[in-house]
Protein backbone atom coordinates (compact mmCIF):
# COMPACT_ATOMS: atom_id res chain seq x y z
CA UNK A 1 0.00 0.00 0.00
CA UNK A 2 1.32 3.62 -0.83
CA UNK A 3 0.67 6.48 1.25
CA UNK A 4 -0.20 9.05 -2.13
CA UNK A 5 -3.47 9.84 -1.59
CA UNK A 6 -4.31 10.02 -5.33
CA UNK A 7 -3.00 6.38 -4.98
CA UNK A 8 -5.11 5.33 -2.03
CA UNK A 9 -8.03 6.56 -3.73
CA UNK A 10 -7.59 4.46 -6.75
CA UNK A 11 -7.23 1.11 -4.67
CA UNK A 12 -10.17 2.30 -2.27
CA UNK A 13 -12.79 2.79 -5.61
CA UNK A 14 -10.88 -0.70 -7.10
CA UNK A 15 -11.31 -2.23 -3.34
CA UNK A 16 -15.26 -1.17 -3.85
CA UNK A 17 -15.58 -3.09 -7.47
CA UNK A 18 -14.05 -5.89 -6.33
CA UNK A 19 -16.36 -6.64 -3.44
CA UNK A 20 -19.18 -6.08 -5.29
CA UNK A 21 -18.44 -8.10 -7.98
CA UNK A 22 -16.34 -11.32 -6.10
CA UNK A 23 -19.30 -11.72 -4.03
CA UNK A 24 -21.84 -12.82 -6.46
CA UNK A 25 -19.41 -15.54 -7.39
CA UNK A 26 -21.71 -16.84 -4.97
CA UNK A 27 -24.92 -17.06 -7.22
CA UNK A 28 -22.34 -18.57 -10.00
CA UNK A 29 -20.92 -21.74 -7.89
CA UNK A 30 -24.51 -22.48 -6.58
CA UNK A 31 -25.97 -22.09 -9.97
CA UNK A 32 -23.19 -24.21 -11.62
CA UNK A 33 -23.29 -26.91 -9.13
CA UNK A 34 -27.62 -26.98 -9.12
CA UNK A 35 -26.77 -27.03 -13.43
CA UNK A 36 -25.15 -30.35 -12.09
CA UNK A 37 -21.86 -29.77 -12.57
CA UNK A 38 -19.46 -30.61 -9.96
CA UNK A 39 -17.60 -28.29 -6.95
CA UNK A 40 -14.35 -29.34 -8.57
CA UNK A 41 -15.81 -28.41 -12.13
CA UNK A 42 -17.29 -24.91 -10.60
CA UNK A 43 -14.31 -23.74 -8.87
CA UNK A 44 -12.15 -24.56 -12.08
CA UNK A 45 -14.19 -22.64 -14.14
CA UNK A 46 -14.22 -19.73 -11.71
CA UNK A 47 -10.34 -20.44 -11.53
CA UNK A 48 -9.34 -20.74 -14.74
CA UNK A 49 -11.76 -19.44 -17.39
CA UNK A 50 -12.47 -16.26 -15.14
CA UNK A 51 -14.96 -14.32 -17.26
CA UNK A 52 -18.39 -14.17 -15.39
CA UNK A 53 -20.39 -13.71 -18.66
CA UNK A 54 -18.55 -16.66 -20.48
CA UNK A 55 -18.89 -19.12 -17.46
CA UNK A 56 -22.88 -18.31 -16.80
CA UNK A 57 -23.10 -18.88 -20.97
CA UNK A 58 -21.45 -22.34 -20.41
CA UNK A 59 -23.32 -23.93 -17.22
CA UNK A 60 -26.60 -22.20 -19.11
CA UNK A 61 -26.19 -24.40 -22.04
CA UNK A 62 -24.88 -27.29 -19.48
CA UNK A 63 -28.10 -26.87 -17.69
CA UNK A 64 -30.66 -26.49 -21.02
CA UNK A 65 -29.10 -30.40 -21.98
CA UNK A 66 -27.06 -28.74 -24.67
CA UNK A 67 -23.68 -30.26 -25.91
CA UNK A 68 -20.75 -29.05 -24.00
CA UNK A 69 -18.68 -28.15 -27.63
CA UNK A 70 -21.66 -26.34 -28.46
CA UNK A 71 -21.76 -24.46 -24.30
CA UNK A 72 -18.06 -23.96 -25.05
CA UNK A 73 -18.07 -22.02 -27.95
CA UNK A 74 -21.19 -19.58 -26.85
CA UNK A 75 -18.60 -19.07 -23.43
CA UNK A 76 -15.56 -17.98 -26.27
CA UNK A 77 -17.28 -15.79 -28.21
CA UNK A 78 -18.64 -14.04 -25.57
CA UNK A 79 -15.61 -13.75 -24.07
CA UNK A 80 -14.30 -12.19 -27.48
CA UNK A 81 -14.90 -8.94 -25.94
CA UNK A 82 -12.25 -9.05 -23.57
CA UNK A 83 -9.41 -8.86 -26.78
CA UNK A 84 -11.00 -5.50 -27.17
CA UNK A 85 -10.39 -4.35 -23.80
CA UNK A 86 -6.96 -5.67 -24.17
CA UNK A 87 -6.26 -4.03 -26.96
CA UNK A 88 -7.26 -0.43 -24.74
CA UNK A 89 -5.37 -1.33 -22.23
CA UNK A 90 -2.25 -2.20 -23.77
CA UNK A 91 -0.82 1.08 -24.29
CA UNK A 92 -2.12 2.22 -20.80
CA UNK A 93 -1.02 -0.47 -18.73
CA UNK A 94 2.74 -0.78 -20.94
CA UNK A 95 3.61 -4.05 -19.52
CA UNK A 96 7.14 -6.18 -19.90
CA UNK A 97 6.12 -9.78 -22.16
CA UNK A 98 6.15 -11.66 -18.96
CA UNK A 99 3.73 -9.66 -17.02
CA UNK A 100 1.52 -9.50 -19.91
CA UNK A 101 1.04 -13.45 -19.35
CA UNK A 102 -0.71 -13.59 -16.06
CA UNK A 103 -2.43 -9.64 -16.54
CA UNK A 104 -3.99 -10.71 -19.35
CA UNK A 105 -5.96 -13.52 -17.30
CA UNK A 106 -7.34 -10.67 -15.05
CA UNK A 107 -7.97 -8.39 -18.16
CA UNK A 108 -12.37 -8.50 -17.34
CA UNK A 109 -15.35 -5.94 -17.69
CA UNK A 110 -14.46 -4.51 -14.25
CA UNK A 111 -10.61 -4.49 -13.95
CA UNK A 112 -10.78 -2.53 -17.40
CA UNK A 113 -13.28 0.18 -16.45
CA UNK A 114 -11.27 0.54 -13.48
CA UNK A 115 -8.35 1.15 -15.18
CA UNK A 116 -9.53 3.28 -18.45
CA UNK A 117 -10.46 6.12 -17.11
CA UNK A 118 -6.95 6.89 -14.98
CA UNK A 119 -4.92 9.68 -16.44
CA UNK A 120 -1.65 8.36 -15.76
CA UNK A 121 -0.39 4.82 -15.92
CA UNK A 122 0.28 4.40 -12.22
CA UNK A 123 -2.98 5.17 -11.55
CA UNK A 124 -3.84 2.92 -14.51
CA UNK A 125 -1.52 0.00 -13.13
CA UNK A 126 -3.06 0.16 -9.60
CA UNK A 127 -6.61 0.25 -11.14
CA UNK A 128 -6.21 -2.56 -13.11
CA UNK A 129 -4.71 -5.13 -10.38
CA UNK A 130 -6.29 -3.73 -7.56
CA UNK A 131 -9.90 -4.74 -9.38
CA UNK A 132 -8.08 -7.76 -10.81
CA UNK A 133 -7.09 -9.41 -8.40
CA UNK A 134 -9.47 -8.28 -6.13
CA UNK A 135 -12.19 -9.82 -8.17
CA UNK A 136 -10.01 -12.96 -9.08
CA UNK A 137 -9.58 -13.81 -4.99
CA UNK A 138 -13.43 -13.11 -4.05
CA UNK A 139 -14.91 -14.48 -6.77
CA UNK A 140 -12.95 -17.52 -6.27
CA UNK A 141 -13.76 -17.63 -2.39
CA UNK A 142 -17.34 -16.81 -3.21
CA UNK A 143 -17.59 -19.92 -6.32
CA UNK A 144 -16.04 -22.09 -3.84
CA UNK A 145 -19.30 -21.58 -0.94
CA UNK A 146 -21.62 -20.97 -3.76
CA UNK A 147 -21.16 -24.27 -5.20
CA UNK A 148 -20.80 -26.30 -2.02
CA UNK A 149 -24.36 -24.36 -0.92
CA UNK A 150 -25.87 -25.72 -3.99
CA UNK A 151 -25.07 -28.93 -3.83
CA UNK A 152 -26.55 -29.28 -0.39
CA UNK A 153 -29.83 -27.49 -1.25
CA UNK A 154 -30.78 -30.35 -3.60
CA UNK A 155 -33.64 -29.62 -6.29
CA UNK A 156 -32.72 -26.00 -7.72
CA UNK A 157 -36.25 -25.15 -9.27
CA UNK A 158 -36.87 -25.26 -5.64
CA UNK A 159 -35.05 -22.16 -4.64
CA UNK A 160 -35.71 -20.49 -8.11
CA UNK A 161 -32.07 -20.83 -9.09
CA UNK A 162 -33.12 -21.36 -12.76
CA UNK A 163 -35.35 -18.02 -12.63
CA UNK A 164 -31.63 -16.66 -11.24
CA UNK A 165 -29.71 -18.05 -14.23
CA UNK A 166 -32.13 -15.26 -16.19
CA UNK A 167 -31.75 -12.65 -13.85
CA UNK A 168 -27.48 -12.99 -14.28
CA UNK A 169 -28.23 -12.79 -17.76
CA UNK A 170 -30.30 -10.12 -17.71
CA UNK A 171 -27.89 -8.26 -15.39
CA UNK A 172 -25.25 -8.28 -17.78
CA UNK A 173 -27.04 -7.23 -20.55
CA UNK A 174 -28.72 -4.64 -18.77
CA UNK A 175 -25.82 -1.69 -19.39
CA UNK A 176 -25.27 -2.31 -22.81
CA UNK A 177 -28.59 -1.73 -23.80
CA UNK A 178 -28.02 2.36 -24.06
CA UNK A 179 -29.24 2.97 -27.56
CA UNK A 180 -32.21 1.78 -29.48
CA UNK A 181 -30.69 -0.16 -32.02
CA UNK A 182 -28.54 -2.24 -29.53
CA UNK A 183 -32.02 -3.06 -27.60
CA UNK A 184 -33.35 -4.26 -30.85
CA UNK A 185 -29.92 -6.71 -31.49
CA UNK A 186 -30.68 -8.21 -28.30
CA UNK A 187 -34.34 -8.31 -28.75
CA UNK A 188 -33.43 -10.02 -32.15
CA UNK A 189 -31.30 -12.98 -30.43
CA UNK A 190 -33.92 -13.20 -27.97
CA UNK A 191 -37.02 -14.14 -30.45
CA UNK A 192 -34.96 -16.25 -32.76
CA UNK A 193 -33.45 -17.95 -29.74
CA UNK A 194 -36.96 -18.77 -28.32
CA UNK A 195 -38.56 -19.26 -31.88
CA UNK A 196 -35.92 -21.99 -32.11
CA UNK A 197 -35.79 -23.77 -28.81
CA UNK A 198 -38.66 -26.18 -30.82
CA UNK A 199 -36.83 -27.04 -33.46
CA UNK A 200 -33.01 -27.33 -32.58
CA UNK A 201 -30.99 -29.13 -30.11
CA UNK A 202 -30.55 -27.51 -26.31
CA UNK A 203 -27.73 -24.60 -27.06
CA UNK A 204 -28.06 -23.87 -30.34
CA UNK A 205 -30.31 -21.67 -30.02
CA UNK A 206 -28.24 -19.99 -28.08
CA UNK A 207 -25.45 -19.96 -30.84
CA UNK A 208 -27.91 -19.21 -33.84
CA UNK A 209 -30.48 -16.52 -32.21
CA UNK A 210 -26.63 -14.63 -31.19
CA UNK A 211 -25.83 -14.87 -34.95
CA UNK A 212 -28.85 -13.90 -36.35
CA UNK A 213 -28.97 -10.51 -34.11
CA UNK A 214 -25.16 -9.53 -34.98
CA UNK A 215 -26.03 -10.41 -38.66
CA UNK A 216 -28.51 -7.57 -38.34
CA UNK A 217 -26.89 -5.78 -36.51
CA UNK A 218 -24.60 -5.57 -39.37
CA UNK A 219 -27.42 -5.13 -41.81
CA UNK A 220 -28.97 -1.75 -39.25
CA UNK A 221 -25.41 -0.35 -39.63
CA UNK A 222 -25.16 -0.37 -43.00
CA UNK A 223 -28.59 0.79 -43.96
CA UNK A 224 -28.30 3.49 -41.90
CA UNK A 225 -24.67 4.42 -43.47
CA UNK A 226 -26.68 4.53 -46.96
CA UNK A 227 -28.94 6.46 -45.63
CA UNK A 228 -26.90 9.37 -44.05
CA UNK B 1 -19.30 -35.97 -16.65
CA UNK B 2 -16.04 -36.20 -19.31
CA UNK B 3 -17.76 -34.13 -22.37
CA UNK B 4 -18.14 -31.38 -19.72
CA UNK B 5 -14.58 -31.17 -18.42
CA UNK B 6 -13.59 -31.41 -22.18
CA UNK B 7 -16.00 -28.68 -22.65
CA UNK B 8 -14.20 -26.36 -19.71
CA UNK B 9 -11.09 -27.03 -21.24
CA UNK B 10 -11.62 -25.93 -24.78
CA UNK B 11 -13.89 -22.29 -22.36
CA UNK B 12 -10.50 -21.82 -20.88
CA UNK B 13 -8.32 -22.29 -23.77
CA UNK B 14 -10.85 -19.85 -25.61
CA UNK B 15 -11.39 -17.68 -23.03
CA UNK B 16 -7.38 -16.73 -22.07
CA UNK B 17 -6.88 -16.83 -25.84
CA UNK B 18 -8.99 -14.00 -26.60
CA UNK B 19 -7.39 -12.00 -23.50
CA UNK B 20 -3.80 -12.68 -24.71
CA UNK B 21 -4.20 -11.66 -27.94
CA UNK B 22 -5.86 -8.22 -27.28
CA UNK B 23 -2.56 -7.35 -24.71
CA UNK B 24 -0.01 -8.91 -27.44
CA UNK B 25 -1.27 -8.37 -30.96
CA UNK B 26 -0.49 -5.09 -32.63
CA UNK B 27 -3.28 -2.61 -32.72
CA UNK B 28 -3.85 -2.69 -36.32
CA UNK B 29 -3.89 -6.05 -36.93
CA UNK B 30 -6.96 -6.40 -34.60
CA UNK B 31 -8.83 -2.89 -35.07
CA UNK B 32 -10.43 -2.80 -38.02
CA UNK B 33 -14.21 -1.23 -37.95
CA UNK B 34 -15.96 -4.15 -38.83
CA UNK B 35 -14.50 -6.15 -36.09
CA UNK B 36 -15.24 -3.45 -33.69
CA UNK B 37 -18.98 -3.12 -35.03
CA UNK B 38 -18.89 -7.08 -34.46
CA UNK B 39 -17.32 -7.08 -30.99
CA UNK B 40 -20.08 -4.50 -29.59
CA UNK B 41 -23.03 -7.12 -31.63
CA UNK B 42 -21.68 -10.69 -30.01
CA UNK B 43 -22.52 -9.64 -26.57
CA UNK B 44 -25.98 -8.15 -26.90
CA UNK B 45 -27.54 -10.74 -29.34
CA UNK B 46 -25.52 -13.89 -27.07
CA UNK B 47 -27.15 -12.88 -23.69
CA UNK B 48 -30.39 -12.19 -25.63
CA UNK B 49 -30.50 -15.29 -26.63
CA UNK B 50 -29.32 -16.28 -23.54
CA UNK B 51 -32.26 -14.36 -20.86
CA UNK B 52 -34.55 -16.27 -23.97
CA UNK B 53 -33.83 -19.99 -23.24
CA UNK B 54 -32.79 -19.58 -20.02
CA UNK B 55 -36.16 -18.01 -18.86
CA UNK B 56 -39.12 -19.94 -21.45
CA UNK B 57 -36.88 -23.35 -22.90
CA UNK B 58 -37.91 -26.35 -20.81
CA UNK B 59 -35.93 -29.26 -22.85
CA UNK B 60 -37.26 -28.89 -26.08
CA UNK B 61 -40.73 -27.15 -25.48
CA UNK B 62 -41.47 -23.07 -24.82
CA UNK B 63 -43.63 -22.75 -21.43
CA UNK B 64 -44.36 -19.72 -19.27
CA UNK B 65 -43.87 -20.95 -15.91
CA UNK B 66 -42.43 -18.82 -12.64
CA UNK B 67 -39.15 -18.06 -14.66
CA UNK B 68 -40.93 -15.00 -16.46
CA UNK B 69 -42.61 -13.02 -13.23
CA UNK B 70 -39.11 -13.38 -11.94
CA UNK B 71 -37.25 -11.99 -14.68
CA UNK B 72 -39.90 -9.13 -14.61
CA UNK B 73 -38.89 -8.72 -10.83
CA UNK B 74 -35.22 -8.93 -12.06
CA UNK B 75 -35.93 -5.98 -14.81
CA UNK B 76 -37.65 -4.14 -12.30
CA UNK B 77 -34.76 -3.94 -9.62
CA UNK B 78 -32.09 -3.32 -12.48
CA UNK B 79 -34.43 -0.42 -13.58
CA UNK B 80 -34.26 1.13 -10.17
CA UNK B 81 -29.99 0.37 -9.93
CA UNK B 82 -30.38 -2.40 -7.55
CA UNK B 83 -27.00 -4.15 -6.71
CA UNK B 84 -26.44 -7.51 -8.71
CA UNK B 85 -26.47 -10.32 -6.21
CA UNK B 86 -29.46 -8.67 -4.90
CA UNK B 87 -31.33 -8.32 -8.10
CA UNK B 88 -30.39 -11.80 -8.80
CA UNK B 89 -31.54 -13.33 -5.40
CA UNK B 90 -34.83 -11.48 -5.98
CA UNK B 91 -35.33 -13.21 -8.72
CA UNK B 92 -34.97 -16.20 -7.19
CA UNK B 93 -37.06 -15.74 -4.58
CA UNK B 94 -40.23 -14.74 -6.74
CA UNK B 95 -39.82 -17.97 -8.61
CA UNK B 96 -39.36 -20.17 -4.71
CA UNK B 97 -42.30 -18.52 -3.94
CA UNK B 98 -44.54 -18.50 -6.57
CA UNK B 99 -43.65 -22.15 -6.57
CA UNK B 100 -44.66 -22.79 -3.07
CA UNK B 101 -47.84 -21.07 -3.42
CA UNK B 102 -49.37 -22.51 -6.70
Amino acid sequence: MTSDPSDRAVVADSLGVAIAVGTYGVSFGAIATASGLSVLQACVLSLLVFTGGSQFAYIGVIAAGGNPVTGAVTATLLGSRNMFYGITLAPLLRLTKRQKWLAAHVVIDESTAMAVTRDTTRHARLGFFWTGIGVFVLWNLFTLIGALAGEALGDPRTYGLDAAVGAAFLGLLWPRLTTPSARLVALVGAAVAAGLVPFTAAGMPIVLGGAAAVLIGLLLRTSREEAA
Amino acid sequence: MTAVWWGIVLTVVGCYGFKIAGLSVPERVLVHPFTVRISELIPLGLLGALVAAQVLAAGDRLVLDARVPALAVAAFLLWRRVPFLLMVTAAAATAALLRLLT
